[in-house]
């Protein structure tokens, strides 16, 4: 099941990449420029993936690589076995891998709700029968319906973000790759983000791919990848990526507090595994220690 | 401060009016203002203003709306009413002084100019207030499409009025809080001789447009990545629907257009 190709959301194959205008700017291109270098990354189909790494490392340019913005300088890259080389493969492949960006004010595009949701299915030419069904389901799954007729500005970060997530899902896609939708909000609208994002990948059975900066965030996935100056130099589960304490500092990174409690007792000795992620797990841990 | 600027001046209540498709309204409102152009006598002044207060009193737009929009025009009015009245030389002398003269042909002229005026805008006023600005945007692509054909860029043009109606209460919104930041950093900006003010605007602008910028840079990838190709095989999740009471809405203005030019044929 691992290597059926049927059950691959995304493939990058050895990629590189780096942006025009570096090679442009210093004339014989260095090796020193490239954004992304040799990334290889398989992605299950109705995965939930972490993806880590500090301001610059090229998260940002890898997610654009994933739905066709950007193509690889050398390499591939492949959703749902379509090379994102090929022109005709372009909007099947944006529709089937949507994205969600980090300020929610700049990828919402119409002054109202609904139809900032209809935006997408009125671009790949959906009868407006279906869009309307289509807005109505993508709104509630993101609880947003009741607002439907309200402007974006009326609404809160959270609400906002959850819009932007209901403009993906109208396309009906099997992906959504988040770039740090959680990064402008207050607690309470990165929760309902969090939340929302967990439902669709449970319930629907959507790939989630989440770049973020918030461990506990990350801890919720089912593997982290870690990604520093444009390599990928860790893919594990997140208990597995988080006990790695001090390469994790050591990479300008955090780890959940629960993690980083574990791993300091197991230092001194306690009889705690510093696999541990969530609060609850902390708590039971400690029970038994005591 | 800034937030308080109403947008399209849009007066959302419910209403026959509110209902018509918005292309309808659109020509209905072209019909009036050739109804009121159609000739100069007096029962093109008397149709407008019946069809105005029709108009009106089925939309619930309250009365003080309409003379809210004549405000902004006041001096215009003013400055009409001189130049017609200073000179305009026809018929009896009814006042003079000097070199100025006032006759009966230039004060006529004047008063069917002004009438004239206020009804042109409190009609149109009328359009605006009943219909919200996106739909607006809709019912002009709609009726500008035929343009298609001759290359002109209908869709991209209503694509941009849209965006703009999104992204102006955004910018406001930053606006104020640039302002503010400018303003505990010492920044004059509510009083001084006028060149300071100007002058205070320039940290204001600068910071407001480098964001626009930003802003339709990140917005122009998410609108790819939401699979936008421009305006060829789009569908739309609203369809402007006309009902009987839209082509019922045409007969009427039409009506007044023929009934106006007719009595203006008969009676002069
Ligand atoms: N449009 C661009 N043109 C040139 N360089 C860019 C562009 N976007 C990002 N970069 C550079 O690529 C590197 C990686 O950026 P990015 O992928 O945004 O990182 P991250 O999302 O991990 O913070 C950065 O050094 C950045 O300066
Ligand atoms: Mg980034």
């Amino acid at each position: 099941m691992e290597n059926n190709i049927n059950n691959i959301m995304i493939r990058a194959e050895h990629l590189w990449f780096r942006y025009p205008s570096d090679t442009e700017i210093s004339g014989n291109a260095t090796e020193n420029n490239w954004i992304l270098k040799d990334i290889s990354l398989k992605i299950q189909k109705g995965s939930f993936t972490a993806i880590l790494g500090h301001n610059g490392s090229g998260k940002s340019t890898l997610a654009k690589h994933m739905n066709a913005i950007l193509i690889p300088e050398k390499g591939d890259l492949f959703v749902a076995g379509m090379n994102t080389r090929e022109e005709k493969n372009l909007f099947t492949i944006r529709q089937k891998a949507g994205m969600v960006f980090q300020n929610p004010d700049n990828q919402i595009v119409a002054s109202i709700v609904e139809e900032d949701v209809a935006f997408a299915p009125e671009n790949l030419g959906v009868p407006p029968a279906e869009i309307r069904r289509r807005v109505d389901d993508a709104l509630k799954a993101v609880r947003m319906y009741e607002y439907r007729h309200h402007a974006p500005s009326q609404l809160s970060g959270g609400q906002k973000q959850r819009v932007a997530i209901a403009g993906v899902i109208a396309m009906q896609p099997d992906c959504i790759i988040l770039d740090e939708p959680t990064a402008m909000l207050d607690p309470q609208g990165r929760q309902e983000v969090m939340e929302t994002i967990l439902k669709l990948n449970r319930e629907q059975g959507i790939t989630i791919i989440l770049i973020t900066h918030y461990m506990e965030e990350a801890a919720l996935a089912e593997r982290v990848v870690v990604i520093d100056n444009g390599e990928m130099i860790l893919d594990n589960t997140p208990a597995k990526v988080f006990s790695q304490m001090e390469r994790m500092k050591a990479l300008g990174l955090d780890v959940p507090q629960v993690t980083e409690l574990a791993w300091e007792l197991n230092r001194a000795g306690f009889q705690i595994s510093p696999e541990i992620l969530t609060e609850p797990e902390c708590i039971a841990a400690l029970e038994k220690l005591l | 401060m800034l937030k308080d600027i109403t947008l399209g001046q849009y007066f959302p209540v419910d209403s026959v009016i509110h209902k018509l498709d918005p292309r309808f309204k659109i020509i209905d409102t072209l019909i009036f203002i050739v109804m009121l152009f159609s000739g100069n006598y007096i029962w093109n002044l008397l149709a407008g203003t019946i069809f105005v207060i029709l108009v009106q009193g089925l939309s619930k737009i309250p009365f003080r709306m309409s003379v809210k929009s004549i405000q902004p025009i006041f001096p215009v009015l003013v400055f009409t009413a001189i130049l017609n009245l200073a000179f305009i030389d026809t018929g009896e002398t009814l006042w003079s002084w000097k070199f100025l003269k006032i006759t009966e042909g230039g004060l006529q002229t004047s008063i069917f100019m002004i009438c004239r005026i206020i009804l042109l805008i409190t009609g149109s006023s009328l359009l605006t207030y009943t219909t919200s600005p996106i739909l607006l945007t809709d019912a002009i692509e709609s009726l500008l499409s035929p343009l298609k054909k001759i290359k002109f860029p209908v869709h991209e043009m209503a694509m941009m009025m849209s965006i703009a109606l999104r992204f102006i209460p955004t910018l406001i919104e930053e606006t104020d809080k640039i302002m503010a930041a400018q303003k505990a950093r010492g920044a004059m900006l509510d009083n001084g001789k006028l060149l300071d003010r100007v002058k205070a605007m320039i940290p204001i602008l600068i910071p407001l447009f480098v964001s626009a910028f930003r802003r339709a840079e990140e917005l122009a990838t998410a609108m790819e990545c939401r699979c936008y190709q421009g305006g060829e095989g789009r569908t739309r999740l609203r369809q402007l629907q006309a009902t009987g009471k839209d082509y019922c809405s045409l007969t009427i203005c039409l009506l007044f257009l023929i009934i106006v030019i007719l009595l203006n044929c008969i009676y002069n």
